[in-house]
């Protein structure tokens, strides 16, 4: 029986940070096929304990704890140290009783949203359960408690009727929290949150962690910083998990800085070359102004919610509270927004991400792909309710988050298009299908946003691995007019690649399809309105999508060859890896069925388990959940088909209008301006920097030679005017004076009242006794 | 019997005593004027003690005092002579105008 893991998910990163250090000190001195060995064990580890804590997540959410467990928890956590231990969410709120009957069963769903299209789309009973009022999301203990019969009983009730899929007992997460430092009576805590998504992004960075480290082994062979590398991946690693499991945006903000700090030093890996170093700084001032709009988030949220705590929970619980100020709110979440901007790489701070390829491809693959652009993502998907309310996501039909997302994710299509570089379709690509992820959260489809996350971690992680394959069989050249016909020189990667490709394509039934078509099936239903224009882009990008990954495969893998190599298979240390992930790649979808599909009932214990695992229950929103819409899975699938036949017509059968851009006018602007990125690139640094920096720097130096010059040099001749004067007038002239004036002054006296004194005992004696007769006279006559 | 007589006397031996301590140059004069003064003061006493121990025979205090006086005047003396004697060693003079060393 394995103990409980669920309070002690800190070993996570902390064996992820000793193995970091264990390589940062020794290294060196262990060579590189020991310091790669230690990466990758600690990885395993951490892999291992994730696995064993989603296990018991999986576990916990199946068999919710009754009111009584939970207080014991509390009782045992407050009793083993004052200050640390775990606590349950809902002892903190007794207030929130008012809705407690909702959870055994009263039918609210079609009342409350009576007028969407999600609810002509199939209520089960199931539904009853799930949806309630706002005010009933955060339950206390004590209605846990009484009502921890009535829910077990439903919920056996839903699971033996098959239907459990909706169902959303209340499971709350796990909060292991210690004082890190008080102010003001303030306590900054430090410490864990987990819950589904947690345990869902613990277990995809471990995964994807652990292959990239098997996978740099043989990429990064004979590398001068071979040893520099695997550090910044184990500190990397480290610090992703230190950020998912983080309890509070202060601790957020800390672990989301690291990741920023290992990504810049891994995109400047190879630092001879200015084009490397000249990447990594681009992304890291690129991410520090989105870093602004964080702090100042995290600030105002901080502020809104009481200045008593930065506990993601409390933030939560406050902005879905009912009386939270939807302004404050508001600002602050379009402040947090300016981080996710830029570290998801949404528009227009995405510029910087294309650039990050100048990284090993490993890292792009970890970091630039899977993982730390995610973090963005996962930023939205853990405060959600303060962007839910702040933005009105529920009630809206368009708003800045959403609309961002959805302008990004075909912007990002859009420039995959000029490519010739892979990895920088790639890149393109991740771009969109960010931008993808943020409008499935912007639109209230969190499940959506969250589970493409999750299947789109595995196969872009695949299709950068994939290409990095193909670079290291072709001389490491990313160029794709230099490559073609390698589908028979590297059938595994050639495999892989396709698989990944189609799975990002959306083709049924990888992966990519069930998560895109969750996202647009959100997009149309919406909560109280229909997104329709971010359905409308989510469809454009749906194609566009296929049609750039068709035009990459094909130009990759399929012609003659053009380069000067000589392609050949990848090592295993290479293919297996890819061979896990395309296996992800095509599984991972069929986690989240759903409940029906094209007329087919699944049953219970299958469908949607991702959303029953993975779907916070506390703090959160009532998101309604669209269901599967069979004519958009068609289009979609459709559109995403007939980009990838285009691509095939265009780029392998050379068929359609080749050479537009040289004779059409309009062609060759819109491809020049494609080519040029927007001229967003030159909008920053030429115009902005360039406009800025300037008119800057000459009002710095006339600032510094009039304003702070001219204070120190006036400081200074004041300071020498005063010490003259003090020296003159004050230190010679009074206090000189007075010590040699009562100097002379008593020399003088001296001088005089020597000749009292003759040394004549006879003419004391006369002073004395005149003396006396003056005082006699004075006795007799006066007195 | 008038006290005023005592006194008168005291009075007169008291002026010459003075005199003899500003006015002579010999130590040893000096030394005699004070011991006149000094016993000028005595018959005060003692005549006031007299005057005294009419109204109350138990008060001898002007007596006492007197006794006192004289056993200070003679150790005044021993001293005194004593000074004189040793002046009159290192400088063959016992003229006090000559004894001048403590001039500002």
């Amino acid at each position: 029986m394995i103990p409980n893991l669920l309070d002690k998910v800190w070993i996570v990163p902390s064996l992820m940070a000793s193995s970091f250090l264990i390589i940062l000190f020794f290294g060196k001195r262990v060579g590189t096929r020991a310091t790669a060995g230690i990466g990758i064990v600690a990885v395993s580890l951490a892999l291992v304990f994730s696995v064993c804590v989603a296990g018991q997540w999986i576990n916990r959410v199946n068999n919710p704890p009754t009111g009584e467990q939970l207080a014991a928890e509390a009782v045992a956590a407050s009793g083993l140290t004052p200050q640390s231990g775990t606590n349950i969410v809902g002892e903190k709120l007794p207030e929130t009783v008012i809705n407690s009957g909702d959870h055994s069963g009263t039918d609210h769903s079609g009342t409350d949203h009576s007028s969407t299209e999600s609810s002509t789309t199939e209520h089960s009973t199931a539904e009853t359960d799930s949806v309630s009022g706002p005010a009933s999301m955060v339950v206390s203990a004590v209605s846990i408690g009484e009502n921890a019969s009535a829910m077990a009983a439903s919920e056996q009730a839903a699971a033996s009727e098959g239907e459990s899929g909706g169902e959303h007992s209340s499971v709350p997460p796990i909060v292991s929290t210690t004082t890190w430092f008080t102010v003001a009576g303030i306590n900054f805590e430090v410490g864990t949150l987990l819950d589904g998504l947690a345990a869902m992004m613990l277990i995809t960075v471990c995964i994807i962690s652990l292959l990239v480290h098997i996978y740099s082994t043989e990429y990064l062979r004979g590398d001068i910083r071979y040893t520099h590398y695997y550090a910044f991946l184990s500190l990397f690693t480290a610090s992703m998990l230190f950020y998912v499991l983080s309890s509070n945006t202060l601790q957020m903000l800390v672990g989301w800085e690291l990741v920023g700090v290992c990504s810049f030093g891994l995109i400047g890996h190879w630092w001879e070359e200015k084009k490397n170093t000249d990447a990594a700084l681009k992304a890291f001032l690129t991410n520090r102004v989105g870093d602004i709009g964080l702090i100042l988030g995290v600030t105002i949220t901080f502020f809104a919610a009481g200045a008593s705590s930065f506990n993601v929970l409390h933030l939560n619980e406050y902005a879905l509270g009912g009386n939270a100020n939807t302004a404050l709110l508001l600002v602050g979440a379009l402040c947090l927004f300016g981080g996710v901007t830029s570290k998801s790489g949404q528009f227009p701070l995405h510029t910087w991400l294309p650039d990050a390829m100048a990284g090993p491809t490993p890292v792009s693959a970890l970091i630039h792909a899977a993982t730390m652009v995610v973090a963005g993502v996962y930023l939205i998907a853990r405060l959600y309710g303060v962007f839910f309310a702040g933005l009105g996501i529920g009630s809206s039909s368009l708003h800045y988050v959403a609309f961002i997302g959805g302008f990004t994710t075909i912007i990002g299509g859009l420039l995959a298009f000029v490519q010739t570089d892979l990895k920088k379709v790639l890149a393109y690509s991740t771009i969109s299908q960010l931008g993808y992820m943020v409008m499935a959260l912007g639109v209230g489809a969190w499940t959506a946003g969250v589970f493409h996350l999750f299947t789109h971690a595995f196969f872009k992680a695949c299709l950068f691995l994939g290409a990095g394959s193909v670079s290291h069989a072709c001389h490491h050249t990313f160029d794709m007019r230099e490559m073609g016909g390698l589908r028979k020189k590297m059938p595994i990667t050639h495999g892989t690649f396709l698989v990944a490709t189609l799975a990002l394509a959306g083709i049924f039934p990888l992966a990519g399809f069930w998560s895109k078509d969750e996202i647009l099936a959100g997009a149309s239903a919406g909560q109280e309105n229909a997104y329709t224009l971010m359905l409308v882009f989510g469809l454009i990008t749906a194609f566009l999508t296929a049609a750039y990954m068709g035009r990459a495969y094909w130009m990759t893998f399929w012609g003659e060859y053009r380069g000067h190599a000589h392609p050949h298979e990848s090592p295993k240390v290479i293919t297996v890896p890819l061979v896990i992930l395309a296996a992800c790649a095509v599984f991972l979808g069929f986690t989240n069925f759903p409940k029906s599909f094209f007329g087919i009932e699944l049953p219970g214990g299958v469908t949607t388990r991702f959303e029953h695992y993975v779907e916070p229950t506390f703090a959160f929103p009532p998101l309604q959940h669209a269901e599967f819409t069979p004519w958009l899975a068609v289009v979609s699938t459709i559109l995403a088909a007939g980009g990838l036949f285009i691509a095939y017509q265009y780029y392998e059968k050379n068929r359609g209008p080749h050479g537009l851009t040289q004779r059409n006018k309009g062609a060759r602007a819109g491809y020049t301006f494609l080519e040029n990125k927007y001229y967003l690139d030159v909008l920053y640094t030429d115009i902005i920097a360039a406009d800025t920096k300037g008119p800057l720097a000459r009002a710095a130096y006339w600032f510094n030679m009039n304003v702070l010059d001219g204070v120190v040099n006036s400081l200074g001749t004041g300071a020498r005017k005063i010490a003259g004067f003090v020296y003159r007038d004050i230190d010679q002239l009074v206090l000189d004076g007075i010590v040699n004036g009562s100097g002379s002054v008593s020399e003088k006296s001296g001088q005089m009242l020597r000749h009292v004194q003759t040394g004549r005992v006879q003419q004391y004696a006369a002073i004395l006794f005149a003396g006396a007769v003056v005082l006699a006279g004075v006795f007799v006559f006066v007195i | 019997m008038l006290v005023n007589q005592f006194l008168f006397l005291g009075a007169i031996l008291f002026c010459i005593g003075v005199y003899g301590v500003l006015a002579r140059r010999n130590a040893v004069l000096v030394l005699m004027s004070i011991e006149l003064i000094l016993n000028s003061v005595n018959i005060n006493l003692v005549a006031f003690g007299a005057m005294w121990h009419v109204t109350d025979p138990s008060n001898l205090s002007g007596q006492v005092f007197a006794l006192f006086v004289i056993a200070i005047a003679a150790a005044e003396v021993g001293v005194g002579l004593a000074i004189v004697l040793l002046i009159h060693r290192n400088r063959q003079s016992i003229d006090v105008n000559d004894v001048d060393l403590m001039k500002g």
